[in-house]
């Protein structure tokens, strides 16, 4: 298996990284074995069944979960303390903004939590704000927006203290189709733009293809990654890239690899 | 096609579309009102009437039914009076009196409400602090709440002399007492309430939280209590009608020669039921005016949170 992210400043790396719960049915092994380097940069899509770990390998680099074997490193650190560190920021697959903020006082929580000042605070807001085009929208209440303008909030907030990591739990999963491909797009743009190490999970082979440079294919039971797919698409992505041969020969790849791991549960 | 025109819809009768929204819910009620008023009076009527029955037996005269009503509504000391004696009462006890005098209304009802509103503090403040000390600590969330469901299982009857002997004998007297009673009461809805506001933010906020590697006081502070809000309002409200029971039971046992507590007990010394009934009525209109109270609070504080819309 290729692991050219090793070529980059690695930034998030996972050697034999395993976690097992243990419940009263007995132990589920929700991931093992996992060895990934994530390099400085890259976009990386985490994709496969429900119950294949890709959202547990994602909250164990956040430290939200621990693992129970193997070593995981974030920006050379602990995962425990690259979040003490404030490392990364988190999008959730709900926008869970307080509703009894502003979407600009939903923003200026972490910067609030992290102590910048008061002339800081408004300067990066507005900075996001325009990063995710909702200028104007920071005196809005979160009822007021859509739900795709809502989670626009909810990346604004996670990219206002400037980690270098982005880690993404199915950000566009609970939002339509038209709504998705609009904020994939602008992601791409942000992506450019902001030059963060991006981890993303997702259970669309478009979705996953159309964004990454890197495809980590995973399967259940246990948790694991069958297939790393690099991918040959150019950095600049119009959206109808995804009707060209290259893209449909990469989400082929990605299927069939979705399908071998599997096995005969199909 | 003159016809064609339909009548104006019955609602214009009332004037405007919003007058006529007043008048829909202001219609039930007032059916309501008027319904008990009726069953009120019925019931006052039947159970006087024994009282004018044996005046009439012993003067040997007949009463006819024109008469019975008549007497029946307007006895000095009914077994339950009629509403217009309740309210003629009421009314001379708020505005026939002036305000110092021991007769007023207004003076007891301050008496009453005085020690309501610093029992009602006092709960409202202890049951936030033994709230957020359940939610943060795990065994204070053992053994807090056991205790605090036990204590609402003592009838507050038996345990309030208890509570101003003790008071009592610490030299304290009147308002401390009376308040801590009350207190004893309105902590215990504003605790639940607050426990299950405080707990209400889910694992996602709370885990947004961990990732900015927020202290446990910002968590409290930026996440915890703002989301119990409404919780809270929702236990104030059964919090301060509380209270004003606990403060009006404080006053039962000392004899206090103040209070709404103290005019019940006077009234059935002497048998003034109307002044019992009177008194009652303030302490229901105390009551709603303070529910009402903490009502527009809670709009207006919700409002400005954008959780009310």
């Amino acid at each position: 298996m290729k692991d050219t992210g090793a070529s980059l400043t690695p930034v998030i790396e996972a050697r034999g990284v395993g976690l097992t719960f243990e419940t009263g049915d007995g132990p589920v092994r929700a991931l093992t074995d996992v060895n990934l380097t994530i390099g400085k940069g890259e976009f990386v899509s985490f994709i496969g069944p429900s119950g294949c770990g890709k959202t547990t390998f994602l909250r164990c680099v956040a430290a939200l979960e621990t693992p129970t074997a193997g070593v995981l490193t974030v920006n050379g650190m602990s995962a425990e303390e690259a979040r003490q560190a404030r490392a990364y920021g988190y999008v959730f697959q709900a926008a869970g903004l307080y509703p009894w903020r502003t979407i600009a006082g939903n923003i200026r929580l972490p910067l609030e939590i992290m102590g910048f000042s008061k002339a800081e605070q408004q300067e990066r807001i507005e900075r996001v704000l325009a990063l995710v085009d909702l200028q104007g929208f920071g005196k809005k209440y979160p009822w007021q927006l859509s739900g795709g303008m809502q989670q626009r909030a909810s990346i604004a907030r996670a990219l206002a203290f400037d980690a270098d990591i982005l880690l993404m739990d199915e950000p566009f999963g609970a939002l339509d189709e038209i709504v998705r491909d609009r904020l994939n797009e602008e992601l791409l743009k942000l992506w450019a733009r902001t030059e963060k190490t991006i981890g993303f999970v997702t259970h669309s082979i478009p979705e996953a293809v159309y964004l990454s440079t890197r495809i980590v294919v995973m399967s259940p039971r246990p948790g694991r990654i069958t297939d790393v797919i690099e991918s040959t698409l150019p950095r600049e992505r119009p959206l109808d890239i995804r009707d060209s041969r290259e893209f449909i020969e990469i989400a082929h790849r990605v299927r069939e690899g979705l399908r071998a791991g599997h096995g005969d549960e199909v | 096609m003159r016809g064609a025109v339909c009548p104006p819809a019955p609602r214009e009768y009332f004037g405007t579309e919003s007058g006529g929204r007043v008048v829909k819910s202001v219609l039930p009620i007032l059916t309501v009102l008027l319904a008990i008023v009726a069953l009120w009076y019925g019931a006052a009527v039947w159970l006087n009437s024994t009282w004018t029955y044996d005046q009439a037996a012993r003067a040997g005269t007949e009463v006819s039914f024109g008469a019975l009503v008549k007497d029946t509504l307007a006895q000095e000391r009914p077994v339950l009076p009629a509403p217009h004696q309740v309210a003629a009462g009421l009314w001379d006890g708020v505005f026939g009196q002036a305000v110092s005098s021991k007769r007023s209304l207004v003076y007891h009802g301050w008496v009453t409400l005085s020690a309501t509103l610093l029992g009602f503090a006092i709960g409202t403040v202890l049951g936030i602090a033994l709230a957020v000390g359940i939610v943060h600590n795990r065994a204070m969330d053992m053994s807090v709440m056991p205790w605090a469901i036990a204590s609402q299982t003592i009838p507050i009857l038996a345990i309030a002399p208890m509570i101003i002997v003790v008071m009592n004998s610490l030299g304290l007297q009147g308002l401390i007492p009376k308040s801590i009673i009350s207190a004893y009461l309105s902590f215990f809805p504003v605790v639940v309430g607050i426990v299950k506001g405080l707990r209400s933010p889910d694992g996602m906020q709370l885990d947004l939280l961990r990732t900015y590697n927020a202290s446990a006081r910002d968590v409290l502070l930026k996440l915890r209590l703002p989301a119990s809000l409404p919780y809270l309002f929702a236990s104030l409200k059964v919090g301060v009608a509380a209270s004003l029971v606990g403060a009006i039971v404080g006053e039962l046992p000392t004899g206090a020669v103040a209070g709404l507590g103290a005019r019940l007990l006077s009234g059935s010394y002497y048998g003034q039921t109307v002044q019992i009934w009177a008194a009652l009525f303030a302490a229901a209109i105390v009551a709603a005016g303070l529910v009402m109270l903490i009502g527009w609070v809670e709009r207006v504080t919700l409002g400005r949170m954008g959780l009310a819309r």
